[in-house]
């Protein structure tokens, strides 16, 4: 679980400009895999007030409403890192943010929606679309959130953890599939 | 390995490892032919794939620049990836999905079944299907298809169960696990599937066929081959006579290499292999190597691809066993009645999580994408594979404005859909629909068409010289030591996945080219 790790080493380095913070909510899939009941993750071109605005921008792109705060965090952390490696980038995030009214993340969701629709097609919103929908099912927190399980290989595949454990339908005949192999 | 000096002029130049090019790279070198073949791509391994799908994505796919147009989906959808296939070593055959279906017969006879079709460039295939049928065979072997021969099928996963009860709902007959080039059983020193998933990641146990490790191996043992990786064919050049003599390629430092050649094989995939002889243009041959009828990079076909998914109120876990472990085949027919002709098959389909929203959902975002992606556990998939109308506008050429890291043109990928295809799409999307419906799915998502995986036909074989690229051998018709070996040489697209086809040409071919080479007649 790198990415939880890294979401809660906060090394405050002299270039960091701001600071997503969050709490696990205990009982929630990210607390069975988080190793401690907070998460912080520093911004290195972006300041506190516009990862927070990115932050609503994320989850009215893609809105989980039980998803926790930290998936989302890992995509402003993705586009603050983008930012940080380009200037025409970082201007244009910045530039997409200032654009937004100021109270974007406070406005209701239908509100959010129409001032996104607005922008639709420009550089700064379909860019931080693209990297959420990159970033945000990506982690091991969206995985355990959605209930995907990943890869298999490590742990000798889905053959004998559920791939036809589905029983709300009749059994296909073996004619029409094969038999399970043999222990080898 | 061999080491082939650059100025020997024995060797056949093989450019590509896959499907094509890895089968016949082992036919050749097997029969004492010495074999030079170039790959742009890197060798990976299986305790080299990556298990993070994005990372995965990355390591296999070839990702250089091209642009595409024309009203195809993926133009708007997919601006920057019109296809997706591999740049490794073992090409597609890394990434795929190894499903194996033939041809039916009457789809080697496109243009005599379904007739004069306007805005179409329909012909019969060259080959009869008794021809082609005792390939199939010996291919079938060797990649050790299921429920060929006697070769078990795969069980039946969870996303084939839904698929299966919604097909027999409807009446459909032909539905099984599927013709798959994994094991069902340990077979040519390979394991048997542990339904993992992640075949699209390169398949870690091998249970899947790739010439990364079958055919390419078994050719290095017989000391004929030097396979060259990190090798980028840019031209092939010609004597004064025609004939091929030479590949000039880039190594993985980006220094110039010349290769002499007796013969030259191009099996790029059906995208750079039309490039690479638009390249190769000169001033005996100014639009480029075996074009003299301007056919290069025509007639491309992609297949009717689309994802179908349906939401269910109870969990089914589609990512858990053989992604493409089956298929509904009852309506490969040719049909008129139905609105359009040609076939298409269901095969079972699904995409890992962090794939799902970005290639198997049309464009969205908001709260009714997201809720789709909630039901992400509840989700069962199938993937449309239709046989899309070869059209002579539909065609790679090269872009000037754009070039390469080696400062040559890119491809362009044009397609425009014809009416065929929409409308085979529609009632495919319509069966597919109402199969879900009949097990009482919540709702039914639409994919939109996702970057090529089937690409063909853009160097076609041909009776008639004047209608295609290479003849009945895939034999280029302008130049007699140049072969089309991928399946670029498909002259029609048909419904089957094209894999189990080009080995079957690729074998068929290396007879050919090995009987040519001992006639001298190349």
């Amino acid at each position: 679980m790198d990415e939880i790790v890294t979401l809660n080493r906060r090394e405050l380095l002299k270039t960091t400009t701001g600071l997503l913070t969050g709490w696990v909510i205990a009982g929630s899939p990210l607390a069975l895999i988080a190793p401690g009941r907070a998460w912080a993750v520093d911004l290195v071109s972006l300041t506190s007030a516009e990862g927070a605005t990115l932050m609503s921008v994320a989850r009215t792109i893609a809105p989980h409403d039980k998803l926790n705060d930290a998936a989302y965090a890992l995509v402003i952390q993705a586009i603050d890192s983008d930012s940080a490696k380009d200037a025409d980038t970082h201007k244009m995030i910045r530039g997409g943010i200032a654009s937004l009214r100021s109270d974007f993340s406070a406005a209701s969701e239908t509100e959010r929606v129409a001032a996104l629709r607005e922008i639709e097609s420009s550089a700064f919103f379909q860019t931080i679309r693209l990297k959420t929908l990159q970033v945000l099912y990506s982690s091991p927190i969206a995985y355990a959130y959605f209930g995907y399980e990943g890869e298999a290989f490590s742990k000798g595949g889905y053959l004998l953890r559920g791939f036809n454990d589905l029983r709300w339908l009749p059994e296909v005949p073996v004619e029409d599939s094969g038999p399970l192999p043999e222990g080898e | 390995m061999a080491r082939i000096e650059f100025q020997d002029e024995s060797a056949v130049v093989i450019i590509g490892s896959g499907a094509g090019g890895g089968t016949l790279a082992h036919e050749l070198t097997t029969r004492g032919i010495k074999v030079v073949m170039l790959e742009a791509g890197k060798r990976h391994s299986t305790a080299s794939f990556s298990q993070v799908p994005g990372a995965a994505f990355l390591q296999l796919t070839w990702l250089d620049p091209r642009t595409q147009s024309g009203d195809w989906g993926v133009a708007k959808n997919f601006p920057t990836l019109p296809v997706w296939h591999c740049k490794t070593v073992g090409g597609t055959t890394v990434h795929w999905t190894a499903a194996t279906p033939r041809f039916e017969p009457w789809e080697l006879r496109g243009r005599s079944t379904y007739g004069n079709i306007p805005g179409t460039s329909l012909i019969d295939w060259p080959i009869s299907y008794d021809e082609l049928k005792a390939y199939y065979l010996l291919a079938e072997r060797r990649l050790g298809v299921t429920r060929r021969n006697g070769v078990p099928g795969l069980p039946a996963s969870n996303n084939f169960k839904v698929m299966y009860a919604g097909a027999k709902k409807l009446g459909y007959k032909r539905v099984h696990t599927g013709h798959l080039a994994i094991n069902s059983r340990p077979f040519d020193g390979r394991a048997s599937c542990i339904q993992q998933g992640f075949c699209a990641q390169g398949c870690k146990t091998r249970a899947k066929w790739s010439t990364l490790y079958t055919s390419i191996p078994r050719a290095e043992a017989t000391g004929n081959l030097d396979l060259r990786v990190e090798s980028t064919a840019t031209r092939i050049e010609h004597g004064a006579d025609g004939r091929v003599n030479a590949v000039i390629y880039r190594d993985g430092e980006g220094g110039e290499q010349r290769q002499k050649a007796r013969v030259v094989c191009v099996a790029g995939n059906a995208i750079e292999t039309p490039r690479l002889l638009l390249l190769s243009d000169s001033s005996k041959f100014p639009h480029g190597l075996a074009n003299s009828e301007g056919q290069v990079g025509r007639n491309y076909c992609h297949q009717i691809l689309g994802f179908v998914w349906g939401i269910f109120d109870k969990p089914i876990s589609s990512w858990r066993g053989a992604t493409l472990a089956g298929v509904v085949e009852d309506e490969v027919r040719n049909d008129p009645s139905r609105g359009f002709v040609g076939g298409y098959r269901m095969e079972l389909c699904t995409l890992d999580l962090p794939t799902f929203p970005l290639v198997g959902l049309p464009y969205g975002w908001g709260r009714d994408f997201a809720s789709v992606i909630e039901n992400y556990r509840n989700i069962a998939g199938m993937l449309i594979n239709g046989e899309d109308m070869p059209r002579a506008e539909n065609r790679i050429t090269l872009n000037h404005d754009v070039k390469d890291s080696f400062g040559l043109p890119v491809a362009n990928v044009h397609v425009d859909e014809h009416p065929n295809d929409q409308a085979m799409r529609k009632h495919a999307q319509t069966q597919t629909s109402r199969m879900y419906d009949a097990i009482g799915a919540k709702r039914v998502v639409f994919g939109p068409v996702p970057p090529a995986t089937h690409n063909t036909c853009s160097a076609r074989m041909s009776a008639d010289p004047r209608e295609g690229v290479a003849n009945a051998w895939g034999r280029t018709h302008d130049i007699k030591n140049l072969f089309i070996s991928d399946g670029s040489a498909l002259p029609t697209a048909g419904s089957a996945n094209p894999t189990l086809t080009i080995v079957a040409l690729a074998l068929r071919q290396a007879e050919y080219i090995s009987r040519e080479m001992k006639a001298r007649r190349v």
